[in-house]
């Protein structure tokens, strides 16, 4: 079976390339004088220029576009490590409720049935992650990481600790060095063991009194759970340091095993991965932090509690202050909320179950290298060619390649994530397209994709001369 | 599939085929593939109920209208206007919602023109060279803006000046984005309103990084001396970071000509009521290109030698720069920023200007009702206003906010004896009552 992506011909005749539509600026701009306006002239600009089709061309833009952009109800999306699954349509009706979105400053009193909300969304986010409190602030998986880190800092701070390292294992998510490097910290870069996991003795040589965190990924990027957990947390806590963990594959783990419980101290919720909101292309999502109770007085401010049926907005002892100008982005946790209250206990457990099976079933059903096992949620296959070819090559078979070249532990590394929310038949079709790629001669994969609203785009080129706006295009 | 039976009802599964799957993979049983020690296994119960949608759709509602029901008159960095109808719809479509960062080009044509088109039109409305597309609202975009002024301008400099009167999530925000660094964040004192231009050149000097300045203001004022604040930034060698929002960079002086750096910003445009959720503006000079935190869309030529977008100059980014990247962020707010330019699209240039103009109209008529009131001064700064502005009144600020309240208006108390008022199109039909209100408490 073979796929093609919606392509759109240009109107005016000359020089058709396949595929085109117009930069909305091609299409219609006006530019207007400000020169009648009710301020001085000295305190406003003199002119504006901008796009303005009419309403019936917008709409026809955007479709088109949209019909040139895959998502994950375009077909499998298995990005190793993104959790691309399917999301309700239900959520985002419950987030466009009437007073969903209501402003941010509105006072306590005034908004007790949001802040109660909020409220019920952080004691699940609490016993999902076995940890003690959670703040809902930060805006993404990264902040969310940054978040926790600042606790972590302010918590050595407030106890005397000078600590200015963080240990990150190699594997770890790119976000985990540049968090820790934002908050001001030296990064350590831990090697893997043969068998993918954290080189215990290796950890045992890189903690110190310098040590301020690990930050652990369980499983890891190679989908391999860590076995050592209790170890590696006791060499941490052993060492004054605390035990980061990155919720990132956390679908992996829902009602089977709990950070908390796992020795870890402070945790982010991928809430766009785990649970559901749209990615929206690239966000918005949200990263709430779970912390055991020791470090619940560093949290974000203002935190919400409840005292006696009255919830309010508390400002923890010794905060770290704001992670977000508001209080994160609250309709992208509404979201996870319906979606956790649709689940319940049996659905959280099963979303973990189901997503480990069509894991492996997958991986048992194509021809590539699998070096690492046994995996959990995900797995990393190698390819014996060009990852990034088999990657275009999958793109013509109608399905959205895994995550190319990484982790750089395995050769051409394929990292695939089917989630949960797959078929067999979508299984099947997804391990079609790997085995067809793994077939198909070297001409096709070098010259694919061919089905796609664009052929392959030479990406080298196009940051060798930026061209980041329509005014630098000269056409 | 039950509405509220066993396992979750987005994993499609029937029992054959997970019997045909644990087949295939020779395995027994699901539980025989989780690799997890016995110690750390859990065990318990999480105590959440599986509910329908219908019931979820109740619960919630029923949560949400134990809100009071007020008409707000709040702003401050976040701002209700009206969405047209069309922005829903077509940000909605599954193709845009349920898709991820363009990391395969070739099937992500479309949100890649969108946000490129985004990426133009803030070059178009802040006259500057670069804009990213996105960060998570102003003020991780303010953060990010002094980050990148320490390391553009690698002087010794670490001072970043800031106004004294600057919404408190954004001045918290900062210090967190400059807690790993030498930095000290030092205020600059106003006057009515506005940046103390004298005050703020004496607290310059060439180890300042950074000098920030809004329009409008928290206060809603708009600023009279820009270009001599961009002047002084300048002559110190500091960079001028400019925090405004999508729709007054429409009408109020253009960042460029007044020599801001960097804008950061809030878009107001594409999102409406929605609770705090940002965008996070970031344009800049093409001089810092390769400083820039965030994604940037480019244009590229396919295969066939056509046009196409693509994300480029990762190397910035931390997927691939890891502890050196320009910064950790990787989710963004894209779909916001996709909102933002249909809503400005639709608006057009027009539009958009009509929109700022009539801020600041509403905003001004409103305040001369207010000041009409015993006990009331309004605006209580003798500037032009954008859509805001603050009140004096003679009772105590927080007793007539929480009256005003009781009353069914949301402002803001600011301090001791001064109210703030934001007016949009959303909210001008209530200015009657509003204003009667008032009069009921002042």
């Amino acid at each position: 079976m073979r796929y093609d992506q919606a392509t759109w011909t240009r109107e005016d005749g000359d020089e058709t390339p396949d595929t085109y539509e117009p930069l909305l600026a091609e299409k219609r701009s006006t530019a207007v004088a400000v020169d009648d306006s009710p301020l001085p002239d000295d305190l406003t600009r003199e002119t504006v220029e901008l796009p303005d089709p009419a309403e019936p061309e917008l709409a026809r833009h955007y479709t088109r576009l949209s019909q040139m952009n895959y998502g994950v109800e375009s077909g499998p999306f298995p990005l190793g490590s993104c959790t691309m699954k399917y999301n309700p349509k239900f959520t985002e009706d419950v987030a466009a409720l009437p007073g969903a979105g209501t402003h941010p400053a509105r006072s306590a009193a005034s908004t007790q049935g949001t802040l109660e909300l909020r409220h019920h969304l952080q004691t699940y986010l609490a016993r999902i992650g076995g940890m003690d409190s959670v703040t809902l602030q930060p805006p993404a998986g990264a902040a969310g990481e940054f978040t926790g880190i600042l606790v972590a800092k302010t918590y050595h701070e407030e106890h005397g600790n000078d600590r200015n390292e963080i240990i990150v294992p190699e594997s770890a998510h790119g976000t985990n060095f540049a968090s820790a490097a934002l908050a001001g910290y030296d990064v350590v870069s831990l090697p893997s063991a043969e068998d993918g996991r954290v080189d215990v003795d290796a950890l045992e040589a890189a903690v110190s009194d310098d040590t301020a965190a690990l930050m652990l990924t369980n499983p890891n990027t190679l989908g391999l759970f860590e076995r050592d957990i209790e170890e590696i947390a006791e060499i941490v806590h052993g060492a004054g340091g605390l035990l980061y963990y990155d919720g990132a594959n956390l679908n992996a783990l829902l009602g089977r095993a709990r950070p908390g419980d796992m020795g870890f101290d402070v945790m982010h919720y991928n809430v766009h991965k785990t649970f559901a909101t749209p990615h929206g292309g690239g966000g918005p999502g949200a990263g709430p932090v779970g912390v055991v109770e020791e470090l619940a007085p560093y949290l974000p401010s203002p935190q919400i509690e409840e005292r006696d049926g009255e919830y309010e907005q508390v400002e923890p002892e010794h905060s770290i202050g704001k992670v977000h100008g508001f209080a994160g982005n609250w309709l992208v946790l509404l979201k996870t909320y319906a979606y956790i209250a649709r689940l319940g206990d049996s659905g959280l457990e099963d979303t973990s179950a189901k997503a480990v099976l069509n894991a492996n079933y997958l991986a048992s059903q194509i021809e590539y290298e699998i070096p690492f096992s046994p995996f959990h949620h995900e797995f990393v296959a190698s390819a014996d060619r060009d990852a990034a070819d088999v990657a275009k090559r999958m793109l013509d078979y109608g399905v959205h390649p895994p995550t190319t070249k990484w982790p750089e532990i395995v050769d051409e590394a394929l990292m695939t994530e089917p989630t949960e929310a797959e078929t067999k038949a979508a299984l099947d079709q997804l391990a079609r397209a790997f085995n067809n790629a793994a077939d198909d001669g070297d001409e096709a994969l070098e010259t694919a994709p061919e089905r796609t609203a664009a052929g392959r785009i030479d990406q080298a080129d196009a940051a060798r001369n930026p061209r980041l706006s329509w005014q630098t295009l000269d056409d | 599939m039950s509405d509220t039976g066993r396992g979750s009802p987005f994993a499609p599964h029937t029992d054959a085929e997970t019997a045909a799957m644990l087949d295939a993979i020779g395995v027994e049983s699901e539980e025989e593939l989780f690799d997890i020690p016995e110690e750390v296994r859990f065990d318990g119960e999480f105590g959440i109920a599986p509910r329908s949608e219908r019931e979820i759709r109740r619960e919630v509602q029923l949560h949400l209208d134990r809100d009071d029901d007020l008409t707000a008159f709040l702003g401050r960095g976040h701002y209700d206007h009206y969405v047209p109808s069309m922005v829903d719809h077509l940000a909605d479509r599954s193709e845009f919602l349920s898709s991820y960062t363009q990391y395969q080009p070739e099937v992500a044509q479309g949100f890649l023109q969108a946000l490129f088109e985004y990426q133009s039109m803030l070059v178009e409305l802040t006259g500057l060279e670069i804009a990213n597309c996105s960060m998570y609202d102003a003020a991780s975009a303010l953060g990010e803006a002094a980050t990148l002024a320490l390391r553009a301008r690698s002087v010794d400099g670490t001072r970043v000046l800031i106004p004294e009167l600057l919404a408190d999530g954004r001045r918290a925000v900062l210090e967190n984005y400059l807690a790993g660094t030498e930095a000290t964040i030092e205020r600059y004192p106003m006057e009515d309103g506005n940046a103390d231009r004298e005050a703020l050149a004496d607290a310059l000097d060439d180890d300042c990084a950074m000098v920030y300045a809004e329009n409008p203001t928290v206060r809603g004022t708009i600023e009279e001396g820009l270009s001599e604040i961009g002047e002084l930034a300048d002559e110190h060698g500091a960079l001028f970071c400019l925090g405004t929002d999508g729709i007054a960079l429409s009408l109020l002086e253009e960042p460029a000509s007044v020599g801001a750096d960097v804008v950061v910003g809030d878009a107001a445009l594409g999102l409406g009521a929605s609770g705090g959720l940002g965008l996070g503006l970031f344009a800049t000079h093409e001089d810092f290109l390769r400083q820039v935190p965030g994604r940037l869309v480019g244009v590229g030529e396919d295969s066939d030698g056509n046009r196409a977008y693509t994300l480029t100059l990762q190397t910035r980014e931390q997927h691939i720069r890891r502890e050196r990247a320009t910064s950790n962020i990787c989710t963004n707010q894209a779909w916001v920023a996709l909102r933002a330019a249909m809503h400005a699209a639709w608006l057009g240039a027009d539009g958009l200007v009509g929109l700022a103009e009539d801020c600041v109209t509403n905003a001004r008529d409103l305040a001369d009702r207010l000041d009409d009131v015993d006990g009331v001064e309004a605006p209580a700064h003798d500037r032009h206003h954008f859509r805001e502005f603050a009140v004096r009144t003679d009772r105590p600020a927080e007793d007539a906010r929480e009256a005003l309240e009781n009353e069914g208006f949301a402002v803001h108390a600011i301090d001791d004896d001064l109210l703030q008022f934001c007016v949009t199109e959303t909210n001008a039909g209530e200015i009657e009552d509003l204003v009667a209100a008032v009069e009921v408490v002042a």
